[in-house]
């Protein structure tokens, strides 16, 4: 049953096989194209064309040209001290509202977002403290206001608040489900904070 | 599966995949679901593997034509010239 080689043959008579229905194992075995070699195939070469179609998905986030909008207000100073430790701190109520629908592709996860006070002292050309931040799950959800005090501490790295003219400023990062992520920001200007503790 | 059964089943997989990828991502671009792209995707990989990876009778239209053994046969064999070697040697 095994194939037998005879030297004295023509070149392509070089292989002869007992029975004519019998594969030729020693030179091309069964394994060469089995049921394995066909999934493995198959499997890699399907994964290499996902991770195509998703470079192409993450790529068609930059045909979406995003124009959204946020207004701030501040409604409130609640408080305004100063810390034993020499530092300014300051409890603000804004409304918050904003309209961040058109950030929202096939390809958007989340989009995350974080309102940051910005303001120049004369040490630090920019500084920046994040007052508040949301995630937004959904392009439903993605047109909001809300009615909140500052989530995290306005304080300053020292004693330069009072009077002090500051911006905010709404950054997002949107998050994709492949891909790239995309950051900007909108930068509310004309805000004061008042000239004495409260 | 014969050589031809090879050569098709291979350009069949290759083929398939490209086009249900292609459909994968018009479909989800088009109708905004990125959900939508993975599950054309993945139906569309297990469709093709139902097709191209097991061996279906259609891969073995053309099965190779070995010699006839009767022919193998009118020659002498390797194996005879092997034993006369030994035999030399173990005198």
């Amino acid at each position: 049953m095994y194939p037998t080689l005879h030297s004295a043959l023509p070149s392509s008579n070089l292989l002869h096989f007992e029975s004519s229905t019998q594969r030729p194992r020693l030179f091309f075995p069964k394994k060469m194209h089995s049921f394995g070699y066909r999934l493995n195939a198959l499997l890699t070469f399907s994964v290499t064309i996902l991770a195509i179609i998703c470079a192409f998905a993450s790529y068609s986030d930059n045909l979406n040209l995003p124009s959204p909008s946020a207004q701030i207000q501040v409604l409130n100073v609640n408080w305004f001290q100063k810390q034993p430790n020499g530092d300014d701190v300051v409890s603000l109520t804004m409304n918050i509202s904003a309209n961040l629908e058109s950030m929202f592709t096939w390809n958007t996860k989340q989009v995350f977002i974080f309102v940051a006070a910005e303001y120049e002292t004369p040490l630090n050309a920019l500084n920046q403290v994040s007052l508040w931040d949301g995630i937004i799950p959904s392009k439903e959800q993605a047109k909001f206001w809300i009615h909140t005090t500052n989530k995290y501490y306005f304080t300053d790295q020292g004693s330069n608040l009072r009077g002090k003219e500051f911006n905010l400023t709404l950054h997002w990062h949107v998050m994709p489900k492949t891909g790239k992520m995309f950051a900007d920001k909108i930068v509310m200007s004309g805000y004061h904070l008042p000239e004495e503790y409260r | 599966m014969d050589w031809q059964g090879q050569k098709l089943s291979e350009q069949l997989m290759q083929i398939m995949l490209v086009a249900f990828a292609v459909a994968a991502f018009l479909a989800g671009y088009f109708l905004s679901s990125f959900q939508l792209m993975l599950i054309i995707y993945a139906a569309g990989v297990v469709l093709t593997s139902l097709i191209t990876v097991p061996n279906w009778p259609f891969f073995n239209r053309h099965p190779l034509k070995w010699l006839d053994p009767a022919e193998a046969e009118r020659h002498p064999k390797p194996v005879v010239a092997n034993s006369k070697k030994k035999a030399v040697k173990s005198h």
